[in-house]
């Protein structure tokens, strides 16, 4: 009985009812097609192959290290462009975004050349202590945060601009240090706008493919993410880059679907 | 004791304004809108810096740009109740009241257990625990004033801090505020645009017009003899400039003149007279009144149980700043008045006032 009141006081236009159900089937007939091939009899066997199985765990370790490391960073960040002047503030926040416009392909060569054994960092950092970023599980979190943490900082920025500084006026005339007024006042604040950039970081980073087979290769067991795995199996093992397609939605699904709108809407 | 000497240049707004306060005063700042009141708390709590002036608290230097000294809002004794109160929406009742001791060092369980004391305090020991949201406005004002208090300023700010409330309980809020603002023995400077929680809530008025002081006094002053027009229509007051010629006679600016009962000082004059005082008639008076005029009806306007008759006429009020608006005597009179005497637009009429009705004072 609610659903029909509610059907019947968001009626949409006539006009706006095929086109949004045409642009629901393109998003859902691809899954539909997935499943349709899905080797279900098998499906049990697929998903404890090796193959999958290291693919699932370096794809969650790596997004959400990732996704830890871009709040680290991000945040901090974020506060920096949307709180403070300074000159050039407009092309910093260019670079920022970089890496959302530009193909992870470019970004896994740029990194390359920062951090890779002949790179502009990675050549002395290699020399003087023998660590090496490229083809490790590092360099897949590196390629990954590389990627996923422009949505973090856009979205808290964003939040942090529609905050109400009143507020931290107001704990700071309560005698709050700035960065006590920070952590009890303005990060709860914009709670919902870290949690939305985090679950954009997060999904970006789930989904890395570019930077990832650029920078850090693709070596079973060591930096072969799903994307990666699912990629290689279509060319080998159909039934296996079917199982790994479906275990990722799965995983994704299972971290969207509890998200409630305002989350995702900050 | 707040000493404060501000020189504030803030966008369109020139602010360059002294106020002191003394412990245990109320100072009430009143002034139309966007005349600078807000920012004077502003720099008084260290949210705004100064430009010019100094800003002194019980002979503590907090701000002055000339010796480079500026103390940190989080460094001073100060206490702001803010408009709309701020109260943090994340926070229970309790651990906003709780806050500032928290950031001032004091433990967890002594600062909750003082910050439950000051709900008791102000009457929602029973609220403790609920959040902001779930307050109601004379809720939230309250926790407001505790949170405000808690850390024991020496100075307490209030801004605009019955402005968010409506017109029925704002009576009500009013009575409480006066009582919590008794209790507290320190400075208290409350930033009001409305003349009735000043003249409550106040022992003094400092009026604020586009960032300069024009009046200030003891309510009961400023009430009596306002020196802006601003201040006159806020207390009700007609205020007429004049100059004063021998002993009981004021040329008015307007044209008109009117005898005085008090002896006049010399020179630049304003007088002052109440709406109720100025009686209206439909022909000449008879009898012995010395300040009777022709006028004409401008407008009428119903008040309560009152009409106020606008009347043009050489006795009026002193020019008008802006354009459109005429230069007018109020004059007061029952709705059983303007029947009996016809009083529309366009009338013709006379109208008289008692010398011992007008107040005048040096402009």
């Amino acid at each position: 009985m609610t659903v029909r009141r509610r059907r019947a006081r968001t009626r949409p236009p006539a006009a706006l009812v095929p086109l949004a159900v045409i642009a629901l089937t393109f998003l859902v007939l691809p899954f539909v097609a997935l499943l349709q091939r899905a080797p279900w009899s098998s499906m049990g066997d697929l998903l404890g192959e090796p193959l999958v199985t290291d693919a699932l765990r370096l794809s969650v370790v790596s997004a959400l290290a990732a996704t830890g490391l871009s709040l680290l960073g991000g945040v901090p960040l974020a506060w920096v462009l949307a709180r403070t002047e300074f000159p050039g503030r407009a092309f910093v926040r260019a670079v920022v975004l970089l890496p959302m416009v530009l193909p992870p392909v470019v970004g896994g060569a740029a990194l390359l050349f920062a951090f890779g054994r002949r790179g502009l960092v990675g050549a002395p950092a290699y020399d003087g202590t023998g660590l090496l970023l490229p083809y490790s599980l590092a360099g897949v979190i590196a390629a990954n945060t590389f990627v996923a943490l422009p949505f973090l900082v856009v979205t808290v920025e964003a939040g942090l601009r529609t905050a109400d500084r009143r507020y931290e006026d107001a704990a700071a005339t309560l005698g709050a240090s700035r960065w006590t007024t920070f952590r009890r006042v303005t990060l709860p604040m914009v709670a919902p706008s870290v949690v939305a950039g985090a679950v954009l970081c997060w999904a970006r980073a789930l989904g890395e493919f570019g930077a990832t087979v650029t920078f850090a290769g693709n070596l079973q067991g060591r930096t072969q993410t799903m994307p990666l795995a699912v990629f290689l199996a279509l060319e080998s093992d159909r039934d296996a880059a079917i199982a790994l397609s479906l275990l990722l939605i799965a995983v994704s699904l299972a971290v969207l679907v509890p998200l409630r709108d305002r989350w995702l809407a900050a | 004791m707040l000493r404060a000497d501000i020189g504030v240049q803030l966008g369109d707004l020139d602010l360059a304004a002294a106020i002191d306060a003394g412990d245990g005063e109320v100072v009430a700042l009143l002034g139309p809108n966007g005349a600078g009141k807000t920012t004077v708390l502003r720099v008084v709590a260290g949210l705004q810096p100064l430009d010019r002036g100094r800003v002194e608290l019980g002979g503590r230097v907090l701000d002055d740009p000339a010796t480079g000294t500026f103390v940190p809002p989080a460094g001073r004794p100060v206490g702001v109740v803010f408009q709309d109160h701020l109260l943090f929406p994340h926070m229970s009742a309790l651990d906003n009241v709780a806050f500032g001791l928290r950031a001032r060092g004091v433990g967890k369980v002594d600062a909750r257990s003082r910050a439950a004391r000051w709900l008791d305090r102000v009457g929602l020991a029973d609220r403790a625990d609920a959040r902001p949201g779930a307050l109601s406005g004379g809720q939230s004002q309250r926790v407001a004033v505790a949170r405000a208090l808690a850390t024991e300023p020496q100075v307490l700010l209030l801004d605009e801090p019955l402005a968010a409330v409506d017109a029925r309980t704002r009576v009500h809020m009013r009575a409480e505020l006066r009582r919590h603002l008794t209790t507290f023995a320190g400075v208290r400077l409350l930033v009001t645009h409305d003349p009735v929680d000043a003249l409550v809530l106040a022992d003094r008025l400092v009026v604020i017009e586009a960032g300069r002081v024009t009046q200030h006094g003891t309510t009961s002053e400023v009430a009596r003899r306002p020196r802006s027009r601003y201040v006159a229509q806020l207390v009700g007051l007609n205020l007429l400039h004049g100059t004063a010629v021998g002993e009981h006679d004021v040329r008015l600016s307007s044209g008109g003149h009117l005898v005085v009962a008090d002896p006049l000082p010399a020179g630049e004059v304003a007088v002052a007279v109440r709406p109720q005082a100025v009686t209206v008639h439909r022909r000449r008076p008879e009898g012995s009144a010395r300040n009777a005029w022709e006028a004409r009806v401008v407008d009428l306007e119903a008040d309560h149980d009152r009409v106020r008759v606008q009347l043009a006429g050489p006795v009026a009020a002193a020019p008008a700043t802006g354009p459109g608006d005429p230069a007018v005597l109020v004059a007061e009179v029952t709705p059983g008045a303007v029947a009996e005497l016809g009083l529309a637009p366009g009338a013709a009429v006379w109208a008289t006032v008692k010398a011992v009705d007008l107040a005048v004072y040096e402009r």
